[in-house]
């Protein structure tokens, strides 16, 4: 019971003192306020980018042509190396008459064409689609498989995917870089404002030593003004995380340029991201406070 | 029997200067005892000590069965509810009431509230400022605002209360009112301790003085006045 009267007061006592030192405490809401507008930028911005890297990785195939002159052992051959590569996450044989087929669905001049080939005459060649695990060694899997006599050359439009995701890579790391220091510059900025306000009551937190507080109860109060001042904080950049998305998602129609590049559909992603930032706010306002008022508390 | 003992304190401050040197003092439940002494005679640092502001650097004090000299920073807390401590410069929170002002000295303790009410009230009767309860302290006179520093040092009915020049910053009037109100309290069976300056109030009292000079203890009157001796 005490405790919980001790609880309610505190909470009572944190949210006059918010009003009561409210040009501080605006000082400290403003600075949870900026930053971690940034923050929900750079997360989204860093999710996005993830996202579309993932998209891309799943999309990118290595097309294997094979010799025409190669013997149906050599291509099981071929099919066995594909198929016991750690990297090689698919593959899927295509003979060149399905190759020929497949194009010619997709046009009426083309097909006028290829209908005359035959086996003999149809100058494409057998294919493997061949799908990896890691991107990132594409290059060492296609070369490989480059290596084997019957393969005339592969094809993965390696200058493009490289650029994409080099430039994607580059980005994310800006954006983690970005979220990171951001983060460790505001619990500094917050302590420091929370600093201020707990020596602008230096007196308070002496008298309340005074008259037989511990430290725990001296704390208390200061903590939870800290969890307020987290909350005030966020509000904003929730909102503007909320509305913002909504409206940069709808009015891009939810991809950027081409459909490769699409945009994390809205829901859950901005209510998991106004989660995250209010419990940044939450931890830093708290954190913040923990720290500050513990220099007061040796009298 | 004592409230406080005090066996053979010394108390030097890191600057080397040694503030109060093989100090012995005993002090009944009940007393009413004045401090007195010339500038740097060690008072302050003897009443710091008791409230555990200052630490012995060597010796023993023992308030109410707790060992001064060996409490440790956090557990303080122990020691401060049971003595109130009044200052020349009254330390009133300005943010909160004359009645918030007190019973924030029982709200840390997680008092019920019809409790605090209650005895908010009596400490606000005993000092006669129970009509200025909804003030704010720079709405107060000097007098009445050392007033509500008594009331708040007494609202948890502490066995010893502290005071360090309570008058200082008062007129004599005001001065002999915050006199009658600390032996009321006294008569209430509360030991009072008050450092002063102030001749004309420890000549009018004719309570026990300790004479402090150069940190030891050199006169102990049972009755005694300022004029005794030529501070």
């Amino acid at each position: 019971m005490k405790l919980f009267r001790m609880l309610g007061r505190n909470f009572r006592d944190a949210l006059k003192s918010v009003i009561r030192n409210f040009s501080l405490s605006l000082a400290s809401i403003s600075c949870i306020t900026i930053t971690l507008v940034v923050v929900a930028l750079s997360i989204i911005l860093s999710y996005n980018v993830n996202n579309f890297s993932n998209i891309i990785k799943k999309d990118v195939t290595i097309v294997v042509f094979i010799e025409n002159d190669a013997t149906d052992q050599q291509i099981a051959g071929l099919e066995n190396t594909i198929k016991n590569d750690k990297n090689v996450d698919s593959y899927k044989f295509y003979s060149k008459s399905e190759v020929a087929e497949e194009i010619m669905q997709h046009s009426d001049i083309y097909k006028t064409i290829m209908e005359e080939w035959n086996d003999k005459t149809n100058p494409l060649y057998d294919e493997f689609w061949v799908k990896v695990k890691d991107i990132e060694i594409i290059d060492q899997t296609a070369q490989k498989i480059k290596d084997i006599k019957i393969v005339k050359t592969v094809e993965y439009g390696e200058t493009i995917i490289n650029k994409l995701l080099s430039t994607f890579k580059v980005i994310q790391n800006i954006s983690y870089i970005l979220v990171i220091s951001l983060l460790i510059v505001t619990a500094f900025l917050i302590s420091n404002t929370i600093k201020l306000t707990i020596h602008a009551r230096r007196k308070e937190i002496s008298i309340m030593r005074l008259v037989g507080a511990s430290n725990m109860t001296i704390r208390l109060p200061f903590v939870i003004e800290g969890l307020f001042l987290g909350i005030l904080g966020s509000i904003i950049p929730i909102i503007i995380t909320i509305y913002g998305y909504y409206v940069v998602y709808n009015y891009y129609g939810g991809q950027l340029f081409s459909p490769l590049i699409r945009l994390i559909s809205p829901e859950p992603f901005v209510y998991i991201i106004a989660l995250i930032l209010l419990g940044i706010g939450v931890i830093v306002g708290m954190g913040g406070s923990y720290k500050a008022v513990r220099r007061h508390l040796k009298v | 029997m004592d409230l406080i003992m005090i066996r053979e304190v010394d108390k030097q401050y890191k600057n080397g200067v040694l503030a109060i040197s093989d100090l012995s003092l005993n002090v009944k439940k009940g007393d009413f005892v004045f401090i007195i002494g010339a500038s740097g005679s060690g008072k302050s640092t003897l009443i710091k000590m008791l409230y555990r502001e200052e630490k012995p650097t060597k010796g023993k004090i023992l308030i109410g069965g707790i060992n001064v000299a060996k409490l440790k920073n956090k557990r303080v807390y122990v020691l401060r509810r049971k003595i109130g401590v009044v200052f020349q410069d009254f330390r009133l929170l300005p943010k909160k009431t004359v009645y918030e002002n007190v019973a924030f000295a029982l709200e840390i303790f997680g008092e019920k509230k019809q409790e605090i009410r209650k005895r908010v009230i009596n400490s606000l009767n005993l000092v006669g400022l129970k009509s200025k309860a909804k003030y704010y302290p720079n709405n107060l006179s000097g007098g009445e605002q050392q007033r509500v520093a008594i009331a708040r040092a007494i609202v948890n009915s502490p066995k010893l209360v502290i005071c360090d020049e309570p008058t200082g910053n008062l007129d004599p009037d005001t001065s002999m009112e915050i006199m009658k109100v600390l032996e009321e309290i006294n008569k209430q069976g509360t030991t009072i301790m008050v450092v002063t300056h102030d001749k004309e109030i420890v000549n009018k009292m004719k309570r026990r003085v300790i004479l402090l000079e150069e940190g030891r203890v050199k006169k102990d009157y049972k009755k005694g006045t300022y004029d005794d001796e030529v501070v």
